[in-house]
């Protein structure tokens, strides 16, 4: 059995659930700054669309790439930089940060496509970890620094960014489009083949696919999603930093998907807001959150391989 | 007296701390080949494990006077014992799943382990006493060589060559190599193969916490010590091919010399060159240098 | 009907003057209360300077503080872990300043961090207080009106230790730095005072941020054939690379080691039969004077018998003058606070009489120590002899020299 093949059938028809759950996530994060600190909620959609980005990777297209991180804080570092340094506007910079992730991604991807399974997530993992050691070495990056004070700037030269509500627009607006696109993607044609290589590649081969063409594509849209959210994020924080591209963030991000539900559209953004959240009220109690989130993995493996969206979703024998 | 314009004392001494580092990659991928080998579980747990060898042994040496000797024989049992744990109640139940599964989950245990252990003591690092017959060094004209990092290096080249020998040339490590290829068989010719598989993660976990026991007195026994570690294992696991043991061996203390030789000549470069190498492997012969095609 | 006018008006005037009486003798502070948040390694390699102890100290000093001047304020001290890492230390701080109420925050080790605060304490009008980074450029190019520094800095450190290692013959160094703010700081100002003495910098090697093993490091150090290893590092990092180069025989080639920034803490753990003879440069010990001693035994048995570290006593330190300041400003709002402090000079049992500049550089004197062999030691702790005294005015960095803004030239 495929790592994500529990979960249930995606019919073309069955979108209701879909749309109502689109509109229920829409109304949270419409309203909810008016009770919950904007800052924590902007992190928890960058994380989101991090974990959609990539359970685009692994849920739809049965590859687990362990060095996503890589993409999210290239992207950071990148968009950090063009922000702070070349003085680019904020859409500017999240846009170069997104660039340059798929570049990064196009490369990784296309050594990581050679191996399959769990080759394929050794070899994203040692590539992240050169791309951390890089990053540690490279004098832009400001190594055990990062890049501090990175400015918000003035989106489209006209609108002043400093305030958390304005950012806190651009942010959702970023995350919706990111999640409409991956749910676009999904439903595509191109998605239906993704889905049918990750069940069977050989079969998809005989139907004359070129199936690492498809693998190497998925894995640019995934990188280059991650990069987007990596680029908001570090101009939501005003800081890019190493934490972004250690092998302990893509561990996280594998996390989230996990628990939210590989392979379901929601899943990942239900997992990102529980992780973040937890590790934000845990933190005071230390190592604690890493424990805990040792323990998630521990019992998402054995007991719960749907996840929270996707236990629902079966539960519903509704695609969510 | 200089070779390539570097001083000889400079290059043969970072060569011999390439070794000592490269004797701790071949002893924990050995282990990690022997668990993926035979059972085809990526253990990511390894890291935690040489950590609890380490632990275990500082432990045992501050509230139960246990010195290092006995720390060597006796850790690798304690942990193996937890490694046969782990196997029989959660890795078992995994087998008919997706291999990724396991990697996960030895994932999630590692953080656990490494999560408890950093609560308890902190991130700054036990100080584990060099055992008193491996005090002081030996002055080889070139360098200071501390008697105990000589030692590392024999002992890690013993164990390793042991292991080796058992699983390629005994009657054991016939079954054992059999079970990994057709269980159903050998389980028919009466061999009990859950038993063995459970043996041989207890075994690779030990093998990890020997290594932890070896590396107390000089890294420091400390929480994270294995976390950034095994990534480099695994690289090179992946360079030598992942179910070859003597690929490991080889690989593992090739890649310390490497290392060594890359901190002479380009510093920089020195966390990164194991990383390259394996991209370069990787494009040139996936299966790894000793590998064979799975 | 008049005198119904009449008696209104009178009430209505005494109700205004009793109404203006009571907010001018009461402080304007935000949601009543001065929350003091002290932001350090709690688990890490610096975790023995700072962690747990400075929020001892910070507690001390506000228990201290109200009973000898009878203020009113009602102050609360809370404290988190930053792990020694920027963007942790960034979230913790923006939520203090954002939704937890924190109007200052104390301690601060680890440079990049510091650096990270002082830019968002600036940001919000709020206020650090830094007693434990040692990056002289939080006074410096980082200055800001919301910043002040404590304690030490690397600029002492280097024209402390450094020049009287040189002047006492050591002119060739080769330095094994920690590969951030601080160490990049630290080798920065200590070359700057090797050079200018006449001696010369041979090499460098930059270490990861925390090493366990100095192994091949030291072995670069030692084909350098440098007089002096200069270790631009602290804490954990400086202990393993004093206990390593022991072990490599690296003093027996006729080397001396350097530990630019060593805290007492540190010589305790590594024991007097390693670390005797090391010269360091720090503001405060606890054997110094009679305020010092009794300060420092009233900690000691607040933290398990362990002497303050030089940034826990500065922790206690700053915050008296801070509260001092707020008084005195009748505010908690940083950047007026700040001023304050400032204007006030300090007077406490740590350092004794001193004063904070314009660019937020606190001011006293430095001391130059060597480690007692162990036969010169009475107990535990009884680790330092006085070798100088270098006076407030010159222990720092000249305001002429400095790149702050702030300073008017």
């Amino acid at each position: 059995m495929t790592i994500s093949s529990a979960t249930t059938a995606q019919g073309s028809s069955s979108d209701k659930s879909l749309r109502l759950a689109f509109m229920l996530m829409l109304a949270f994060f419409a309203i909810a700054p008016i009770w919950i600190y904007p800052i924590f909620l902007m992190k928890v959609m960058c994380f989101a669309l991090f974990a959609c980005a990539f359970n685009l990777l692994i849920g739809f297209g049965g590859l687990l790439s362990f060095g996503h991180a890589m993409f999210l804080g290239t992207a950071g570092y990148a968009a950090a930089h063009a922000a702070k340094v070349w003085a680019w506007n904020p859409e500017l910079a999240i846009l170069f940060g997104t660039v340059c992730a798929s570049g990064l991604s196009f490369v990784v991807g296309s050594l990581a496509i050679r191996r399959q399974g769990i080759y394929f997530a050794m070899i994203t993992l040692a590539l992240a970890q050169m791309i951390f050691f890089f990053c540690l070495q490279a004098p832009f990056t400001g190594g055990e620094d990062g890049i501090q004070g990175v400015p918000r700037g003035l989106l489209f030269g006209a609108i002043d960014l400093r305030d958390n509500h304005r950012m806190y627009v651009l942010v959702l607006a970023i995350f919706l489009a990111g999640f409409l696109f991956i749910w676009r993607v999904v439903h595509s044609p191109f998605g239906q083949i993704l889905k049918a290589i990750r069940e069977h590649e050989d079969r998809a081969t005989s139907l004359g696919y070129d199936t690492d063409r498809f693998k190497l594509l998925a894995f640019v849209i995934s990188g280059a999603l991650a990069g987007t959210a990596g680029a908001t994020k570090s101009l939501v924080f005003q800081l890019a930093s190493l934490t972004d591209v250690h092998w302990s963030m893509s561990g996280e991000v594998v996390l989230m998907t996990l628990l939210g539900g590989m392979g379901t559209l929601f899943g990942p953004v239900v997992g990102a807001a529980v992780i973040v959240t937890m590790q934000n009220y845990l933190a005071q109690l230390g190592a604690w959150v890493t424990v805990v989130q040792g323990l998630i993995f521990v019992l998402c493996v054995l007991a719960f391989r749907r996840g929270i969206i996707g236990e629902l979703a079966h539960a519903l024998k509704r695609p969510l | 007296m200089e070779i390539f314009g570097i001083p000889s004392q400079a290059l043969f001494g970072q060569l011999l701390i390439g070794l000592i580092n490269g004797s701790f990659y071949a002893l924990l991928s050995l282990g990690l080949a022997v668990i993926f080998g035979l059972l085809n579980i990526i253990n990511f747990t390894h890291g935690a494990q040489y950590m609890l060898g380490a632990f275990v042994a500082w432990l045992g040496m501050t509230h139960l006077g246990i010195n290092y000797w006995l720390a060597l024989l006796v850790t690798p049992f304690v942990v193996g014992a937890t490694g046969v744990l782990i196997e029989r109640t959660m890795l078992k139940q995994l087998y008919k799943l997706d291999h990724l599964y396991g990697l996960l989950l030895t994932f999630g245990l590692a953080l656990i382990i490494q999560g408890l252990f950093r609560n308890e003591f902190g991130s700054s690092g036990m100080p584990y006493p060099v055992p008193e017959a491996f005090k002081g060094a030996f002055n080889t004209g070139f360098m200071f060589l501390p008697k105990y990092r000589a030692w590392v290096i024999v002992a890690s080249l013993v164990v390793c060559l042991a292991t080796w020998y058992v699983i390629e040339r005994t009657k054991l490590g016939a079954y054992l190599r059999a079970a990994t290829e057709n269980p159903s068989l050998v389980q028919a010719f009466g061999i009990n193969v859950p038993r063995m598989i459970t043996l041989t993660y207890g075994f690779g976990v030990g093998l990890a916490a020997l290594a932890g026991v070896m590396a107390a007195p000089i890294y420091q026994v400390n929480p994270t010590m294995g976390a950034d570690l095994i990534i480099v294992v695994f690289a090179v696991v992946v360079i030598g091919g992942m179910g070859s043991i003597m690929g490991a061996i080889v690989t593992g203390f090739g890649l310390g010399l490497i290392e060594g030789l890359t901190k002479v000549f380009y510093p920089e470069a020195s966390a990164t060159v194991i990383f390259v190498i394996m991209t370069i492997v990787l494009l040139l012969k996936p299966a790894g240098l000793f590998g064979t095609q799975k | 009907m008049k005198t119904l006018n009449h008696k209104l008006k009178l009430g209505l005037l005494a109700a205004a003057i009793a109404g203006i009486g009571a907010t001018s003798s009461q402080a304007q502070i935000s949601d009543g209360m001065v929350k003091i948040g002290v932001m350090n390694d709690m688990s890490g390699l610096y975790a023995d300077i700072t962690g747990p102890g400075s929020l001892i100290a910070a507690r001390m000093a506000v228990e201290d503080y109200i009973k000898a001047s009878g203020s009113k304020l009602k102050v609360e001290v809370v404290g988190a872990d930053h792990q020694n890492k920027p963007d942790v230390g960034s979230n913790i701080a923006r939520q203090w300043f954002d939704t937890d109420k924190v109007d200052m925050i104390a301690d601060v080790p680890t440079s990049s961090v510091g650096l990270a605060v002082a830019k968002i304490a600036s940001d919000k009008g709020k206020l650090m207080v830094n007693s434990g980074s040692a990056t002289a450029d939080l006074s410096g190019k980082a200055c800001n009106a919301n910043t002040i520094h404590w304690a030490y800095d690397t600029w002492m450190l280097a024209n402390g230790t450094g020049k009287a290692i040189v002047k006492s013959g050591g002119t060739t160094w080769f330095f094994l730095t920690a590969d951030y703010a601080f160490g990049h700081a630290l080798e920065r100002d200590t070359e700057a005072v090797v050079t200018k003495n006449g001696g010369k910098v041979v090499g460098k090697v930059r270490t990861p941020f925390p090493t366990q093993d100095f192994s091949s490091f030291l072995l670069q150090a030692q084909s350098s054939k440098a007089k002096i290893i200069g270790l631009a590092n602290a804490g954990g990092d400086t202990t393993n690379s004093i206990k390593q180069a022991a072990e490599f025989g690296i003093t027996k080639g006729g080397q001396n080691l350097a530990g630019l920034l060593v805290f007492l803490p540190d010589v305790h753990s590594l024991g007097l039969n390693i670390a005797q003879g090391l010269m360091l440069t720090e503001t405060f010990y606890w054997d110094l004077n009679d305020q010092t001693r009794a300060f420092s035994k009233r900690f000691a048995s607040a933290h398990g018998g362990k002497m303050p570290s030089m940034v826990q006593a500065g922790v206690y330190s700053s915050v008296i003058h801070y509260l001092k300041a707020v008084d005195a400003a009748k505010t908690d709002d940083g950047t007026k606070v700040a001023a304050k402090m400032k204007e006030l000079p300090t007077d406490d049992p740590i350092f004794g009489k001193g004063s904070v500049r314009a660019d937020g550089r606190k001011i006293h004197p430095a001391y130059l120590f060597e480690v007692k062999k162990p036969s010169e030691s009475k107990g535990p702790y009884d680790y330092y002899k006085l070798v100088a005294t270098i006076p407030a005015n010159e222990a720092f960095r000249p305001l002429s020299e400095s790149e702050c803004p702030l300073v008017k030239k």
